[in-house]
């Protein structure tokens, strides 16, 4: 409903460039906010842009940056994941116990934990769709019961990994930084086809209008099984890369929580509609980018750390508000209410 | 809309989960003696009250077909806001205005919650996030700036830990005469109509000539004020403030109002339902910590926190009872 009002679905002729720049609007707001306060950085940066100092942002933004194209998917379909932190915690969990060894178990542990991602992504999928629960409340409840899992797995603090693997994860090669690698992988090999195949179009089609894709002859239920499960993975691979910065494992409610709060904040900030069928997991990047970068920005200025959650905060609101300009444009004055 | 006749018949849900509080007692009587003892269940009221205050709030938020996620550091504002009135205000004010000022505090972020969620038109879901993020930044602050005042003042630990009435403690008390108030306003007065109505079709109240911005505004600041009173009485009861008090408050607050059958797309619910599902949410947790279910495990070898259980089973109620009456229609 939201969608048909917003400016950007007023579709000049298809091809034209008002066509690609009104669809990718949000992401393009995104990417510049995060270029400027990146650029920001670097400049009062007092070692200046070294290749280190990229590398370090880089790695501490995938982690968010993963989980909020997790939680992009479920927001699409005009659901809600709140288990994404939960799942990447519980693959953080897992990857410290099962990714060691030699490379072939090694190898072995990595799919252990993307599949674990997959089953808890699926699980949140079937109950959504076949148990017909809110998604907010079926979200809720798996969290806790993969947080109970994440614990079981780890009880305290620690675990390995393959030291080898966890180096080339998060180096750079040449000055490209290798988590920088896997999020373009995320994104060209399963975001991008996604994106572009029927069932990726159909999540659009299911966040836009329920009634009018099922009268399509959209398979809604297929469409958001794919959306919950592929959120499994991306929070999947999000655990996996913090075990490699970490070298170790942590079940803890507060971080898990952190994550899923911060998820929704960089998929909003990434012009995603959290009303669903507007938005794209691009722009959840640069979202997550800039919630990482505004700590960043904190930490060159030299504000006292005790102030740093209240800025995070205000940025947030402020951020939000922002969508409220779209309400001058509004003339009557009834569609103001749903 | 609601009226008091539909309103008298109760909801299979409110039933559903009575019910599952009978078979809670019963495991549990099952489990230890002295579990059905008046003293014990007193004491599981006392604790219950804690949470049935904070869900008070959310509950009427719920009501509207909004969320409030705000409340983990509004309670905890509203704790140390309260046991530090008397570095903020001075002695002589910060003493006899600890409680109100604790309050008050909370009813501010409620009254920016609700500004943002009905003028701005903001997501209330990321809207009240960002305020709970900023409330958390506020505490860090004060806490961070200089040592602040974290202990409780005697009127805070007696009315949270006192008897005013033999027996009943005032927790308890406090409780009641809030859930009456509230109970009052939805099936008698004019803002509790406006509240269902408004969870229906906001656009339907609009055009029935109620300003339903002000009443959103109303209820937001309602559930900081509540959320935080919460806080005040948390602090008490452990006879000091600190931070992050609020966070295990998030998930049994939104279960209990769910599992007490108000819909969070807003509209429909009672309050005797979020009543039962916060005696439910609280009798679980009680029982979980009864049982002791990693004694078993760790006699078969396997050494697990008991915290594992208590996520777990929580969760896995929560879908097993939404399974039985808190399914959304097939869409066609």
């Amino acid at each position: 409903m939201t969608v048909a009002q917003d400016p950007a679905m007023k579709r000049p002729k298809r091809g034209s460039w008002r066509y690609w720049f009104a669809a990718q609007r949000g992401v393009l707001v995104a990417v510049a906010i995060f270029a400027v306060m990146f650029a920001v950085y670097g400049a009062a940066q007092p070692i200046g842009m070294s290749a280190d100092v990229v590398n370090t942002a880089v790695n501490k933004g995938a982690l968010l940056a993963l989980v909020a194209m997790a939680q992009t998917l479920p927001v699409l379909t005009g659901g809600l994941d709140l288990s994404v932190g939960m799942t990447f915690m519980l693959a953080n969990c897992l990857a410290s116990a099962v990714v060691s060894g030699s490379p072939g178990m090694t190898a072995l542990g990595i799919v252990i934990v993307l599949v674990a991602g997959l089953l808890c992504g699926l699980v949140n999928g079937l109950i959504v769709v076949y148990g017909r629960l809110q998604p907010l409340i079926a979200t809720l409840a798996t969290s806790a019961i993969y947080f109970g899992i994440a614990l079981a797995v780890r009880p305290t603090p620690g675990g390995d990994i393959n030291g080898a693997f966890a180096d080339w994860m998060t180096r750079s090669t040449y000055a490209v930084p290798s988590s920088a690698v896997l999020l373009l992988a995320a994104v060209v090999l399963v975001w991008l086809p996604y994106r572009n195949s029927v069932l990726g179009r159909s999540i659009y089609a299911v966040g836009s209008s329920p009634q009018a894709a099922y009268a399509s002859g959209v398979n809604i239920a297929r469409a958001k099984l794919s959306a919950y499960t592929l959120a499994g993975l991306f929070a999947a691979l999000g655990g996996l890369l913090l075990t490699c910065i970490t070298y170790s494992g942590e079940a803890r409610a507060a971080l898990g929580n952190d994550y899923t709060l911060n998820s929704i904040a960089a998929v909003v900030i990434g012009g995603t509609s959290l009303f669903g069928g507007f938005g794209s997991a691009i722009g959840s990047i640069f979202g997550a980018f800039v919630m990482r970068t505004v700590g960043d920005l904190l930490i060159v200025f030299n504000i006292n750390p005790v102030l740093q959650p209240l800025f995070v905060g205000v940025v947030l609101l402020f951020a939000v508000s922002l969508g409220s300009l779209r309400l001058l444009r509004i003339r009557n004055k009834l569609d103001l209410y749903r | 809309m609601m009226t008091s006749k539909t309103l008298a018949k109760i909801d299979p849900a409110v039933l559903i989960a009575f019910g599952c509080i009978v078979l809670l007692l019963g495991i549990g009587s099952i489990a230890k003696p002295g579990f059905l003892s008046a003293a014990y269940l007193v004491q599981q009221l006392q604790t219950a009250s804690f949470l049935g205050i904070i869900a008070s709030g959310v509950m009427l938020v719920m009501l509207m077909g909004q969320i409030d996620l705000s409340i983990p550091w509004v309670i905890a504002m509203g704790g140390m806001m309260a046991t530090g009135a008397e570095g903020i205000l001075g002695h002589t004010l910060g003493q006899p205005l600890a409680i109100p000022f604790g309050i008050c505090c909370g009813l501010l972020a409620g009254l920016v919650n609700g500004v943002g969620v009905a003028y701005l038109r903001a997501p209330s879901m990321i809207f009240t996030l960002g305020m709970n993020a900023v409330a958390q930044g506020l505490m860090v602050w004060h806490t961070g700036g200089f040592a602040p005042q974290d202990a409780a003042t005697p009127l805070m630990v007696a009315l949270a830990s006192g008897h005013l009435i033999p027996d009943v403690p005032n927790p308890l008390l406090i409780w009641i005469v809030l859930g009456g108030v509230i109970v009052w306003m939805l099936t008698r007065s004019r803002l509790g109509r406006q509240i269902y109505a408004i969870g229906n079709k906001e656009r339907a109240v609009f055009l029935s000539g109620v300003d339903s911005r002000k009443v959103t505004v109303l209820v937001f600041a309602i559930s900081g004020a509540c959320a935080a009173a919460g806080g005040v009485l948390l602090s008490g009861w452990a006879s000091r403030s600190y931070q992050a008090m609020g966070d295990p408050y998030l998930l049994p607050t939104i279960a209990a109002i769910v599992l007490g059958g108000t819909n969070v797309l807003g509209g429909r619910g009672s309050y005797l339902g979020t009543i039962a599902g916060v005696i439910l949410i609280t009798l679980l947790q009680s029982i979980l910590s009864v049982l002791q279910p990693q004694d078993y495990f760790a006699q078969l070898g396997v050494k697990l926190p008991d915290d594992v259980f208590r996520q777990v089973v929580f969760g896995l109620v929560i879908i097993v009872m939404m399974m039985l009456y808190g399914r959304e229609r097939v869409i066609r």
